[in-house]
Order: C-alpha cells, then sequence, then structure tokens
C-alpha cells in the first residue's frame, strides 16, 4: 500500500464546540493507518495549543495533554500559522512544548511544532493528498 | 435601564462581539463566556476596539472559561474584571434584561 | 456490570469499563481482574502501572502499538512485543489491561 499525504486542518478554538476534540480523536485513530500525517493549526485553531489549560471549573475534559502524545503515535509535524499566533496577541511562547522521540536517531527529542507563515501554510496544504476540516 | 450582554464566539471567528458592542447604550455591560473570552486579551487585533467601548460599558469575563483556554488574568485588558458563575448570577440579577450575543 | 469493593458499588458500563476515572483502588483493579480472569502478579501490575501513568501525563489510554513501541523502549524488547502482551492478557492488552487500570477504552479500540 502507497503512503498518502493526510493533512488534518483546526480552525476552530478548543472548548466552544466539539470540533477540536473530534480532530483529535480523528488524527489519533487515523495514525493506525501509518500514513505520513501533518496537523495543521490555523485562525482559532492555535488557542488549542496554548499552555496552561485547567478545565476544572467548566466541566470538560482538559485535551490539552494530548498533543504533547502525538509523537508516539508518529504524528510529528503540527504546523501553526504564525499570523494567526500575532493576531490572537500570541506568541510561540505561548504554545504547549510539543516533542517526539526520534526513534531513528537514539530517541533524541525533537520539536513537533512548525511555525510557517502564511503562504508557507498554503504550499503545506496544496502539497496534500487528502486534506480533512475541522 | 441597563441591559447586561452575554458573548459566547472567538470575536476572530464571528462578528458577535463587534456587533454586541456597536449595539450596546451607556452603562450596559458585557460578560464574555466560552470562546468570547478571548475577546478580553490585550495586544490582540480586537484589543483597540474593546478598549474604545469601555469608556461607556463595563466589561466582564467569566473566569472559569479564561482558565479553561489557559489565558492568565494579567493578559486581560486593563478594566475588565473577572467573574464567577454566583457573580454572572449577579449581574443577570442587577440588569433589567440579558441580552445574549450568539 | 459494576463492581462490589468492601461493600461499596463501584459503577460500570456494559463492557466493564468504570464510569468514574477516580473511583480507582488498586483493590478495585484486582477485582476487576478476578471478573476479567486475569491473576494479577507483578509483571501485569507493571503494565497496569504504565497505563495509569501514561494517562496521568497525556489523558489518554494508548492505542497497543503505542503502548508495546512505549514498553520496549521502558523495559527492553523481552517485554516490548505483541506475544509477551497477549501471554498477559489473552484478550487484548488495550482492552483488559485498561479495564483493570480503571481507565477507559482506548480511542481507536474496537
Amino acid at each position: 500500500m502507497t503512503t498518502k499525504k493526510f493533512l488534518y486542518v483546526n480552525r476552530k478554538a478548543p472548548y466552544g464546540t466539539i470540533y477540536a476534540l473530534e480532530s483529535l480523536e480523528v488524527v489519533l485513530i487515523g495514525a493506525a493507518f501509518e500514513q505520513d500525517v501533518s496537523v495543521a493549526f490555523l485562525d482559532d485553531g492555535v488557542f488549542q495549543l496554548t499552555k496552561g489549560q485547567d478545565t476544572g471549573e467548566i466541566g470538560v475534559k482538559n485535551f490539552s495533554p494530548t498533543f504533547r502524545a502525538l509523537g508516539d503515535y508518529d504524528v510529528t509535524k503540527l504546523y501553526v500559522e504564525a499570523e494567526s499566533l500575532a493576531e490572537r496577541g500570541l506568541t510561540k511562547d505561548d504554545l504547549q512544548d510539543i516533542q517526539y522521540e526520534d526513534e531513528d536517531d537514539d530517541y533524541a527529542e525533537k520539536p513537533s511544532i512548525i511555525i510557517v507563515n502564511r503562504a508557507e501554510m498554503a504550499d503545506v496544504m496544496a502539497d496534500q493528498d487528502v486534506v480533512l476540516s475541522f | 435601564m441597563s441591559t447586561l450582554h452575554t458573548v459566547n464566539k472567538s470575536p476572530f471567528a464571528t462578528q458577535a462581539l463587534l456587533s454586541c458592542l456597536n449595539h450596546c447604550k451607556d452603562g450596559d455591560a458585557v460578560l464574555m463566556i466560552e470562546d468570547g473570552v478571548y475577546g478580553g486579551v490585550s495586544g490582540t487585533g480586537m484589543a483597540s476596539m474593546v478598549e474604545d467601548k469601555m469608556k461607556s460599558v463595563t466589561l466582564y469575563v467569566l473566569s472559569p472559561d479564561l482558565s479553561a483556554r489557559g489565558i492568565d488574568a494579567a493578559r486581560l485588558i486593563d478594566g475588565i474584571q473577572g467573574t464567577d458563575y454566583a457573580g454572572f448570577v449577579e449581574l443577570v440579577a442587577k440588569h433589567d434584561r440579558t441580552q445574549n450575543w450568539l | 456490570m459494576d463492581y462490589e469493593v468492601n461493600g461499596q458499588t463501584i459503577e460500570a458500563d456494559e463492557e466493564g469499563y468504570i464510569t468514574n476515572l477516580g473511583d480507582w483502588t488498586p483493590e478495585l483493579g484486582g477485582v476487576i481482574a478476578v471478573a476479567e480472569e486475569i491473576e494479577m502478579d507483578d509483571e501485569r501490575w507493571e503494565v497496569v502501572n504504565f497505563l495509569r501513568d501514561y494517562y496521568d501525563e497525556y489523558q489518554i489510554a494508548p492505542a497497543v502499538r503505542v503502548l508495546i513501541k512505549a514498553l520496549k523502549k521502558t523495559m527492553g524488547p523481552e517485554k516490548g512485543n505483541n506475544k509477551y502482551m497477549y501471554e498477559l492478557f489473552p484478550y487484548g492488552p488495550a482492552k483488559q489491561a485498561c479495564k483493570i487500570a480503571g481507565l477507559p477504552k482506548p480511542t481507536g479500540c474496537v
């Protein structure tokens, strides 16, 4: 079976709607098919990756720690759009530090988050076989 | 007579906050809840519009929704007040009507 | 399919996964294991504890291949393989071990 390039596009904030959680679950389930998976975060989707989320008082599960498990599922390319961060007053430092262990490099920890500009994000999107939007 | 307005959508995703602020009367209060809390953060593309409106209306955010999204209260626009669920109820009771901007 | 521990009823769904993660104690783990016809020993507890730690950190129960890959790294190839896992938990390590660990059914596990 030939490997296809899959991109999951996240454009929604984490808790106001169910899209973000649904996307994450589909990414985890889809990882079993061993395809070339990337995940994109743009527009309000960048809010999903912020650190320090604490949902204790709103009665829903805080799923932000799960992004740090994606590396175990061989999902190691998380593209984040720089313009979307800037419009929301965010910088890379406001995001969780998400890493994966490179098995082919003695389990060296490498960053999963790749900050790209809008034009580069368009290139990432144009380079895919399948694009799934949330 | 005054109105409590609630906004529950991100200002970057819909026009709800913009439209709400454009329809507020002097002395009204706006409470940002759920994804609406992103509208209270300083240094964003929306902040100056919110700051302008604060001369005539009082702005609140629901703190549990702020914490859920990992936003420190220190990052709010100066003058925006945090409130909890009990404070939400008090705001509803204090105003003559509540209008939700969905 | 609820469980009884020290006269207390612990709520579980029809497949035997407990409803409230906070209800879990090692004692309850033992009771669930009996229901699963699994005899717990150090090796099995090692896996169950690993799953609980993984859930604590990432808020998900790992898929089987993720579990095995992680055990291979931390405990070596003699434990990090399919055969060893299925010897410990014949009806599926993710399914049975997660149930005993008090975790939800792993995402994508049917």
